[in-house]
């Protein structure tokens, strides 16, 4: 297998963005990311998305998207694993690189939200129709019993969840790209309306619309494409039951733990190499459950290292430096690539305000449904 | 729902069927055609407890359309007797009592209404034991 780099990078910013539609964002991010690269042709393309269908009508992503970025003829397919869809969008593009197969592959990720469906219904497309679906639960609601879960295994507490919405929004209010750049303190994100107990408003990212490109090539060429590629040195992804009433804790993401520890042994690293990680926060549990099954945090052990200020910014290992999902936003489809150009901007030192002072190694960790998928990649400076 | 696909699960809606596996007697519900546990596929079908104990749940209270008039509503993960786990809304009580631990009979009813032709749809609720 050969080494692969990303050599360049484009994104929207995320948000209600009504005057764009869903091929607009997806040829706004390729676009720009084709043009830091300074090149005009691809060998492939890989549209991670996860329900054009039902957001906006739309399927067959591969072919319209190459069409309308002016390559039609070029090989391009749509990648679906539910909000994991650009993480795996990704790791299809680097493997494709690895095989030998191609040179040059856009990952992109794109989801179109705010066209007037009921989204509720859209995002309960990636639970369990049969087992879960049927008697009325949501999306926010299956985090909910995972929040529940972990609070009585460990005694976290909602002033726990609280903390990780804080820290995120203060993360993202130094993004220009995010979805909402304000700060929330603990008393409004607890005070904020109830969706699912215990989660609350504030415990939730927000319906988004965005898309993120990066170009993926062989590390040899790189080179040519800029002075500063950025190595992915390890890919996993992991599956784990599909229905909550399935996994044997459900206070434990099955599938993090397993694509992580795939992702490291391929790297080579441990956890503790870790410098600044993008991690799948859609609901604040979910970065609490994370960081636990990436082992940057002991079990349980999530919800006080929050509080303590080791996950912010200047802290032992900064997560979700963008803003997370929670306030940058979370176009699913485009979440998992733009979480990897939050970890390119992190090694190249291009973060701005949000630089992790010499970050060289990062991590990003991407889910789908209620954690049945998840993929990991680890990046590094070269 | 299309009636080929409510009528095909009857048999778990109905019913509570499941499998227990006969290589490691696993119980799995909804019916597999695989055990999960170990890769075995000669199944025994068994009728599942009509109780068991709260796993873990939440109160929606941003419920999806089709049970607007109902939220907020406690919906639960519950582990029968035989080691079945099975998401279920819990009725018949303050929506606040039900947490993990919490004891549970299961009970056949209405769960949902579906389309313009308001198709009822069965299945089972827990409410508090007694």
């Amino acid at each position: 297998m050969r080494e692969v780099a990303i050599v360049a990078a484009g994104m929207t910013r995320f948000g209600e963005l009504w005057q764009s539609s869903l091929r607009d964002l997806f040829v706004e991010a390729a676009s720009e990311a084709l043009r830091n690269a300074g090149t005009d042709r691809l060998d492939a393309i890989y549209v991670g998305n996860m329900s054009g269908g039902q957001f906006v009508g739309q399927e067959h992503l591969g072919p319209l998207m190459a069409d309308h970025l002016g390559m039609a003829g070029v090989a391009s397919t749509r990648v679906e694993s539910a909000c994991a869809s650009g993480g795996v969008a990704l790791r299809t593009a680097v493997l494709e690189v690895a095989s030998g197969m191609s040179d040059l592959v856009l990952a992109a990720g794109v989801e179109k939200m705010n066209d007037g469906v009921d989204v509720t219904n859209v995002l309960a497309t990636a639970a369990d129709q049969e087992t879960e679906v049927y008697h009325g639960i949501t999306f926010p609601g299956l985090y909910a019993m995972i929040a529940r879960a972990h609070m009585k295994a460990y005694g976290t507490t909602e002033e726990d969840l609280a903390a990780v919405s804080v820290k995120n929004h203060r993360h993202g209010a130094l993004n220009p790209k995010a979805q909402f750049q304000t700060e929330v303190t603990p008393e409004q994100v607890m005070q904020s309306s109830m969706v699912a107990e215990p989660l609350r408003l504030l415990h939730c990212s927000p319906v988004s619309d965005g898309a993120a490109a990066v170009l993926v090539c062989s590390l040899e060429r790189a080179r040519e494409f800029t002075d500063k590629p950025v190595k992915i040195r390890g890919s996993g992804l992991a599956t784990a039951s599909m229905a909550l009433a399935d996994r044997p804790d459900p206070a434990f993401l099955d599938a993090v733990s397993l694509a992580a520890s795939r992702a490291y042994k391929a790297a080579g690293i441990g956890p503790a190499d870790v410098q600044v990680a993008e991690v799948h926060d859609c609901f604040t549990i979910a970065e609490l459950c994370a960081i636990e099954a990436l082992c940057l945090t002991e079990r349980g052990a999530a919800g006080e290292a929050t509080r303590a200020g080791e996950t912010a910014l200047g802290g032992r290992v900064p997560i979700n430096t963008s803003g997370g999902l929670k306030s940058k936003g979370h176009p699913v489809g485009a979440t998992g690539v733009a979480q990897a150009i939050e970890i390119v901007e992190q090694l190249r030192g291009e973060a701005g305000d949000r630089q992790v002072e010499g970050a060289s190694l990062g991590l990003c960790q991407n889910m789908g449904g209620s954690g049945a998928s998840s993929v990991v990649h680890i990046l590094e400076r070269v | 729902m299309p009636s080929p696909r409510y009528w095909r699960e009857i048999p778990n809606r109905y019913r509570l069927e499941a499998r227990r596996c006969g290589s490691c007697s696993r119980v799995v519900f909804p019916a597999r055609r695989i055990c999960p546990g170990c890769g075995g596929s000669e199944f025994e079908t068994i009728a599942l407890s009509h109780r068991g104990t709260v796993v873990t749940s939440t109160v929606v209270h941003v419920a999806p359309a089709e049970f607007l008039m109902e939220a907020p509503y406690a919906i639960a993960v519950v582990e029968t007797p035989e080691g079945a786990r099975l998401m279920v809304q819990v009725t018949d009580c303050d929506p606040a009592e039900v947490e993990p631990g919490t004891a549970v009979d299961l009970e056949f009813r209405k769960i949902r209404r579906e389309g313009n032709g308001g198709i009822l749809c069965y299945g089972y609720k827990g409410v508090p034991a007694g």
